[in-house]
């Protein structure tokens, strides 16, 4: 089902959480509201859910005004960054509780729980409590809850930002595939721009209550719509007018007229990439990124002189 | 050896404190076990029994349900002056139950606001209305007290989460509120029995004292001494039983503490 969102400003006392803000969701698509903390992208997941009533604007959900509906209404599944797990209740139990509520019969239910927990791989846990599991696993049981009522939206405030980095990337990986499978539409909020690069199909940008731009990820990466965009998603250095990335900088032993003259102040081996730290002549730091093949055959060393040039940049109006 | 003078001190103390006036009572309670049963089995002192178990189960029925509503509206309400609603809460533990008393019978007195019952054969004091008044008044803190720091501590996000699965809030109130405060609901009707039982001073002023009627089974303990004309075994009879129960009460707490908040 498609989401839209019109005109939306909430106000929390004297802080403006969000300021006239509107965007599309398409059905089936997975959208990411990327923005650091405080850049509203939680609260406008919240209003879409009715967990949070806006001052002014409205919330479509499947083209039907929402605005006023509390969240029982509006076929949303939420999963809190925080699990929200019930702790006084089992594994299958948490999963089962929205198919209770909706007095499904007892046979419906198990074959829903089961099939759910086998889909999060939790088959087997049913009957631990929350405390017996991993942070992943509580997630999983959480994703698995809102899943159950076979929601018409799916929407993740930052379901992963309590998680280790690797337990994150797997989890991602496989919301993504999930995602692929299912065709939920679905909106993540989070302030890991390589999340939400690598999740969705569709990136809203946010600022101080804004949105600063909707794009593809590949759109909000390479034409980036304003500095904003340009310095969160992704590293960016300004070099006079224009903004340049650390993969778009040549690094040569040799000036060449447009080049400008720096020292190296650190080699980093990242594995596939190095990553090497600058400073430039008014003590202005820059960082480039170059393969490993490169930084060999150029034979870099910290102290070293060598001269970069940008090979692609963009400039902001 | 510093620690072991400690450890002295600490239990000595306890000893001198706590056991010893407990221990003397017991046996001199054990001295005159015939004397201490005909007291514990006389109608009066059953009928003083009855009436504070009555009395205590009112107080406990009456103070979790306003408890709960309480902790829920200091913790989550949206009203102004909650502030003032929580540190009100507390006046009954700096209260000198006395006083309690005292403010009872002038507000339900024939003069008194609320003297219209009593004016009007609705008889509040010198009757067990007002007994029960008294020790809902005394009561009213351990439930609120104990729920209050629990609700807070679980947060509204699992409330949230129940809402958008379809529960509506009366359902969210008993399948997620409740259970998840049971532990501290639970230790403050425990708390609450106890205090309830073992009432004396407001119920004193409030009562009447009258033996088989509204005498709770501590004014009975009290009446059993101030009489006894040197035969105190119905007062150490009685005055067992009441401590029997406060120690039943002391180990119901214990074993009522969820497993995870144990030491």
């Amino acid at each position: 089902m498609s989401i839209s969102v019109r005109r939306i400003t909430k106000r929390f006392d004297d802080y403006v959480a969000l300021d006239d803000v509107s965007v599309n969701v398409e059905r089936g698509s997975l959208t990411a509201l990327l923005g650091p903390s405080g850049s509203g992208k939680s609260t406008l997941l919240r209003i879409i859910a009715g967990l949070e009533t806006a001052d002014q604007g409205t919330v479509f959900i499947d083209e039907k005004n929402v605005t006023g509906r509390p969240p029982q209404e509006r076929g949303v599944g939420f999963v809190f960054q925080h699990y929200a797990a019930f702790k006084h209740m089992t594994v299958y139990d948490n999963v089962a509780f929205g198919l209770k509520i909706r007095k499904r019969p007892k046979a419906e239910i198990d074959e829903r729980v089961y099939r759910l927990l086998r889909l999060v791989q939790l088959d087997g846990l049913a009957k631990r409590y929350p405390a017996q599991l991993s942070g992943g696993q509580r997630q999983r049981m959480g994703l698995a809850r809102a899943l159950a009522i076979d929601p018409d939206v799916l929407l993740l405030d930052e379901p992963f930002g309590a998680l280790d980095a690797r337990v994150r990337a797997e989890l991602r990986e496989w919301l993504r595939r999930l995602h692929d499978e299912t065709h939920t539409t679905t909106v993540i909020v989070t302030h890991d721009q390589e999340e939400a690069m690598e999740v969705a199909d569709q990136v809203a940008v946010m600022s101080a209550g804004r949105i600063e731009q909707v794009g593809s990820p590949r759109d909000v990466y390479e034409r980036p719509a304003n500095e904003f965009v340009m310095t969160f998603v992704g590293q960016a250095h300004q070099l006079g007018d224009t903004f340049v990335r650390p993969h778009d900088l040549e690094v040569t032993l040799e000036p060449n007229g447009a080049t400008r003259e720096v020292m190296i102040d650190r080699v980093v081996h990242l594995g596939f990439n190095v990553r090497v730290d600058l400073v430039g002549g008014e003590g202005e730091r820059l960082s480039v990124q170059t393969t490993r093949d490169n930084a060999e055959l150029l034979e870099l060393a910290s102290g070293q002189i060598v001269y970069v040039r940008p090979t692609r940049h963009t400039t902001f109006a | 050896m510093g620690k072991y003078s400690l450890r002295f001190a600490a239990l000595g103390y306890l000893l001198l404190i706590l056991i010893g006036p407990l221990a003397m009572m017991v046996w001199r309670t054990a001295e005159d076990l015939d004397g201490a049963w005909a007291a514990i089995s006389d109608p009066d002192t059953v009928s003083a029994f009855k009436l504070t178990l009555m009395v205590t189960a009112i107080a406990v029925v009456v103070n979790t349900v306003f408890g709960i509503i309480c902790g829920l509206l200091i913790v989550r309400g949206n009203i102004p002056g909650r502030g003032f609603l929580n540190a009100f809460v507390d006046l009954p533990l700096s209260l000198s139950p006395v006083v309690v008393g005292f403010a009872l019978v002038t507000l339900y007195g024939l003069d008194g606001w609320l003297g219209w019952f009593q004016r009007n054969g609705y008889e509040i004091l010198f009757a067990t209305p007002s007994i029960v008044l008294a020790t809902i008044f005394v009561t009213l803190p351990f439930v609120v007290r104990e729920v209050v720091p629990t609700l807070r501590e679980i947060g509204t996000e699992q409330e949230q989460a129940a809402q958008t699965l379809g529960a509506s809030g009366w359902q969210t109130f008993w399948r997620i509120t409740l259970p998840s405060i049971r532990w501290a609901v639970i230790y403050g009707v425990v708390l609450t029995a106890a205090r309830g039982i073992g009432e004396f001073g407001a119920v004193a002023v409030v009562s009447g004292n009258f033996a088989g009627q509204t005498q709770t089974a501590t004014l009975r303990v009290e009446d059993a001494y101030q009489f006894a004309y040197g035969n105190y075994a119905p007062a150490y009879g009685i005055a067992f039983v009441l401590a029997a129960t406060a120690v039943i009460v002391l180990l119901a707490m214990i074993f009522l503490q969820p497993k995870e908040s144990r030491a």
